[in-house]
């Protein structure tokens, strides 16, 4: 049987242009790998069978009769479940929307209905994209397939499992604070957190407006290439994204970093950062130095204030975004006929786990009169110097890199009893997402048979830089090509 | 009663006429069936975002230059945050500390008096929907149609001293917003809403008494009558030596009294805070002039010119401009006759007499205004007398139809030839030879006796000159 993370997507385009496969046989591939391994990874929620099926014979028959094809023509893709999807069941991983049925596509869904892709099925995660280990799902978490008694990180843990599983070819995913970088990097697979306003987030289930952005996670950089340029650009629909001109990004794929200069920061090698980590990523840095690159060791000085100022602002956004969730018009309602404030109390109470209601009391306090001075407002200031910190390094900088996460996937339940340790381990990817610019994930290494992820960091918009210099480390490394046992 | 000063600050919300409604594609239309102007933005379903309506924006800044008001450079938009069915996101997208217009003012005119009221801001929100609660009160329906509809919220400074300067500051608003062509502001619609805050203060004392936020006064005359009600009510527990306790209040048409709602403590914390869908507004000098281009002549101005280039007295002008369609109507039949003192009188008389009898908006009545320029034309011509004219008037109000073709149908036409008028007279003085007599003797009533037969022997059509002219050389013979 084809595995599907054997290929990469231009080989997979190669053998049905060659009419070696069909997209119908790679659908019911895919739908295969699912029954056989997704009860114990756990990465999907809702299956898109029939639908997946449909598309698929649609897609042959534009084959057979030689129309143009997409950029992702043919190719099985998973969407996070916070990812709304017509007439498919969107839960957002809570109890609260476990029938809720979306009526229109998020613009990522149109985007890549256009580019022919077929939606297998929605992804597991964190509830509302709440948590870094997907143990906050209402459905029950997610397992990391390359231990099983392991997270695989979060929020987007069905996602970043789903494709190191080979359920799927590639995955969509969310980063709020580091969601789509963290369980790549515990995943061992790519993930792409792209310039804030990049990619439309009309149809994203928000969580932090002003820190939401969608990417792709994928097996290697190639593929994520592909799939951000499937779903980058301006989209009228969202104020926030942006009026920029999109590059050819398989084009930046040149293997060439000669003369690229890495600023590394001394906060991310430094205390609290696993030793087997900073050897990966030392390790890294001397791949990429042989290849003609040069790294220096950087301050970042604000760093140690960014998980303070981001779970201010972010829970502050949340607590307004999920306002939404009362009851009154979809997702649960449990009324007793106590009257409204019953409806509100009840329909909440019961309809968010523990996370989401810590987030949304700690964003309601922190906007409340006589806090908001306090808490917000300092939040955005700190966000504003973290924002100045990448400012300043970029001026003599292309691109900075670190880890990704501080540790390997933790076990299962080893944290849950103490959020804050929770929460420091997005310590590397939050300052990344306060100042709104793209981050990828790549496989640089194992700590003890778990994958260890690179994060390299760079400046607004570009993505090419980015994907060029994790693309020359990848030509030059085998770590991707690491598949789990299961 | 001992002597106190009304203090009151008016919250005025205007909704925008606006194809769109302020963040979607949605129809704002009036009257539509219930949710059927609606989409997943305006129904804020999970994953939607808000895109601002660019026409909204300049209609606010159209508004918020008419006030006299400072247009910021720039000016973003916060959300509100409170949980209520009618509000489906639970939050409303509002403008806290950058609104659209700020430090504004109006003039408005009182016994005569001029005198200004400040305007602290403008700014530019949506509309929450409509909630019908189902009789015995089981349950609430909710209708989203009006969700979403552009709204501009005008706050004037404590500036109002009286509930009759709180009538007209309304009603200034309302004609200028109307000028402004930004709105369709009908109160009984719920396209103008009006909220108060008003306190009393021992004469000559500075610091401002205890308020109380006054809501629900649905028309003029509620605004005028519950301000009225909360000014007593107030006096009345400052006079037993209480205290005014800080709340919100509503004004109860039917009980004519105003009723407390809820106290300070109950008071919402709204949790403002930027709205982080929308990005913020840079207002640009070229986009402000391009607006401020557009602002027509403003009841003022034209209160003004009608003072000066056609001699009405300040009272007429005033009211005549008080409304744009009023104003219209005024120059329209200037068109038509140059007669502007005329046009004034039967407007000022015969119109508004009718259309306040019948609680008529202008629009509703058939007058053009070339009917009532070509009216005057016939009554300065000598062709229908001023008698005859208001059975015209009356009939143009109901059919529309212009006053030559109203008086040919109905054979209205004056009777000027003197040998009919004269045939008449004589008949007449032939047939009362009592009030003849009466005449002769001195008593001047009797040729008003005389004069009436003749006109109603001519069916009110004869020259009421002539007659009285040649009743004179009949009864002189």
């Amino acid at each position: 049987m084809l595995s599907l993370f054997q290929y990469r997507l231009p080989e997979l385009h190669n053998m049905l242009h060659s009419k070696e496969i069909s997209v119908s046989e790679l659908t019911e591939q895919s739908l295969a790998a699912i029954a056989e391994r997704d009860g114990k990874v756990h990465a999907f929620l809702t299956l898109n069978e029939e639908g997946a099926r449909a598309s698929a014979r649609t897609l042959d028959d534009k084959l057979a009769s030689g129309a143009a094809r997409g950029l992702l023509f043919g190719l099985p893709a998973g969407i996070k479940d916070n990812i709304v999807t017509k007439g498919l069941r969107t839960t957002c991983a809570s109890q609260f929307l476990s029938n809720f049925q979306p009526i229109y596509d998020a613009t990522v869904v149109s985007k890549l209905r256009q580019a022919d892709a077929v939606t297998i099925g929605k992804l597991n995660m964190d509830e509302f994209a709440m948590g870094g280990s997907n143990e906050n799902s209402s459905f029950g978490p997610v397992r990391n397939p390359w231990d099983l008694e392991r997270v695989p990180g979060g929020s987007s843990g069905g996602s970043a499992a789903a494709v190191a599983a080979g359920e799927v070819l590639f995955a969509l995913g969310s980063d709020t604070g580091g969601s789509i970088r963290q369980p790549a990097s515990y995943c061992g697979v790519v993930g792409l957190k792209p310039t804030y306003g990049l990619v439309s987030r009309y149809g994203l289930v928000a969580f932090a407006s002003s820190l939401d952005q969608i990417g792709p996670i994928t097996r290697n950089v190639e593929d994520s290439a592909y799939v951000l340029q499937a779903i980058a650009g301006y989209d009228a629909q969202d104020s926030t994204s942006a009026k920029v001109d999109i590059p050819d990004y398989l084009s930046s794929l040149t293997g060439d970093i000669s003369g690229l200069r890495i600023a590394v920061p001394k906060e991310y090698i430094g205390e609290g950062v696993d030793a087997s980590i900073r050897d990966k990523v030392l390790s890294a840095l001397k791949v990429l130095e042989d290849l003609g690159a040069v790294w220096e060791e950087v301050s970042l000085p604000h760093t140690e204030y960014a998980v303070a100022a981001y779970y201010l602002l972010a829970s502050s956004e949340a607590s307004s975004n999920l306002a939404r969730f009362d009851g009154v018009r979809y997702g649960t309602r449990v009324d007793d006929g106590g009257g409204l404030l019953d409806l509100y109390h009840n329909s909440r109470s019961q309809g968010f786990g523990a996370e989401v209601k810590r987030r949304i009391m700690l964003g309601t306090y922190a906007l409340s009169s006589g806090y908001y001075d306090a808490y917000y407002l300092k939040a955005q200031k700190v966000r504003t110097l973290i924002k100045q910190d990448f400012d300043e390094v970029f001026k003599k900088y292309d691109v900075v890199i670190g880890p990704t996460a501080p540790t390997t996937a933790f076990k299962l339940g080893s944290q849950t009893e103490d959020p804050l340790t929770m929460y420091l381990n997005d310590i590397l990817t939050i300052p990344v997402s306060l100042a709104g610019i793209p981050a990828v994930s790549i496989p640089c290494g194992f700590a003890e048979g778990l994958p260890v992820g690179l994060q390299i960091i760079g400046k607004e918009f570009d993505e090419s830089t980015v994907l060029r210099v994790a693309h020359a480390f990848e030509q030059n490394t085998d770590y991707h090509r690491e598949c789990p046992q299961l | 009663m001992a002597k106190y000063e009304t203090v009151i600050g008016l919250e005025v919300h205007v909704e925008l006429h606006t194809k769109s409604k302020i963040f979607c594609g949605c129809s704002t239309e009036f009257g539509a069936p219930p949710n059927t102007h609606t989409c997943p933005v305006c129904l804020g379903h999970p994953g939607v975002l808000p895109v601002l309506n660019r026409q909204a924006v300049e209609y606010a800044m159209k508004a918020a230059m008419a006030l006299n008001c400072t247009i910021g450079d720039v000016s973003k938009f916060d959300r509100k945050n409170y949980f209520y069915p009618d509000s489906p996101k639970a939050y409303q997208i509002s403008q806290y500390d950058q609104p659209i217009g700020l430090n504004g003012w109006i003039d408005i005119e009182v016994n005569g008096e001029t005198k200004r009221i400040g305007i602290t801001r403008l700014h530019l929100e949506e509309d929450a929907g409509k909630l019908t609660h189902v009789d015995g009160g089981f349950a609430s329906l909710v209708d989203f149609n009006r969700v979403g509809t552009p709204l501009i919220e005008i706050v004037s400074e404590p500036d109002l001293r009286s509930p009759e300067e709180a009538r007209a500051y309304l009603e200034k608003i309302r004609a200028i917003m109307q000028y402004c062509d930004v709105s369709d502001v009908k109160m009984e619609e719920g396209s103008m809403r009006c909220d108060a805050n008003i306190s009393l203060r021992p004469e000559g004392q500075a610091e401002f008494g205890i308020r109380a936020e006054l809501k629900n006064m649905n028309s003029f005359r509620g605004v005028l009558r519950g301000l009225e009600y909360e000014q007593f009510r107030q006096g009345e527990i400052l006079d037993d030596g209480g205290i005014v306790i800080q709340e919100t209040r509503r004004w109860d048409e039917a009980q004519g009294k105003t009723l407390s709602m809820r106290g300070k403590e109950e008071a919402h914390d709204y949790r403002y805070f930027p709205d982080p869908d929308l990005i913020v507004l840079h207002i640009d000098d070229a986009w402000k002039e391009s607006i401020r281009a557009t602002i027509p002549e403003l009841p003022d101005a034209r209160q003004s010119r009608y003072t000066d280039q056609y001699g009405l007295t300040a009272y007429d002008a005033g009211v005549l401009t008080s409304s744009k369609p009023l104003a219209d109507f005024f120059e329209g039949s200037l068109a038509f006759t140059k007669d502007a003192k005329a046009v004034a009188n039967w407007m000022m008389g015969d119109l508004l007499a009718y259309l306040n009898g019948g609680g008529l908006e202008l629009s509703q009545v058939k007058i053009t205004p070339q009917g009532l320029g070509e009216m005057i034309g016939l009554i300065s011509g000598g062709t229908i007398s001023s008698k005859i004219a208001k059975t015209v008037f009356k009939e143009m109000l109901e059919s529309g139809k212009l006053p030559a073709a109203i008086v040919e149908e109905k054979g209205l036409v004056q009777i000027s030839d003197e040998g009919a008028i004269k045939q008449i007279v004589e008949a007449v003085v032939a047939g009362n030879p009592q009030s003849v007599e009466d005449y002769k003797a001195g008593k001047q009533k009797a040729i008003g006796f005389l004069v009436g037969q003749v006109m109603k022997e001519s069916k009110g059509k004869a020259n009421p000159g002539l007659v009285n002219t040649l009743l004179a050389e009949v009864l002189n013979s």
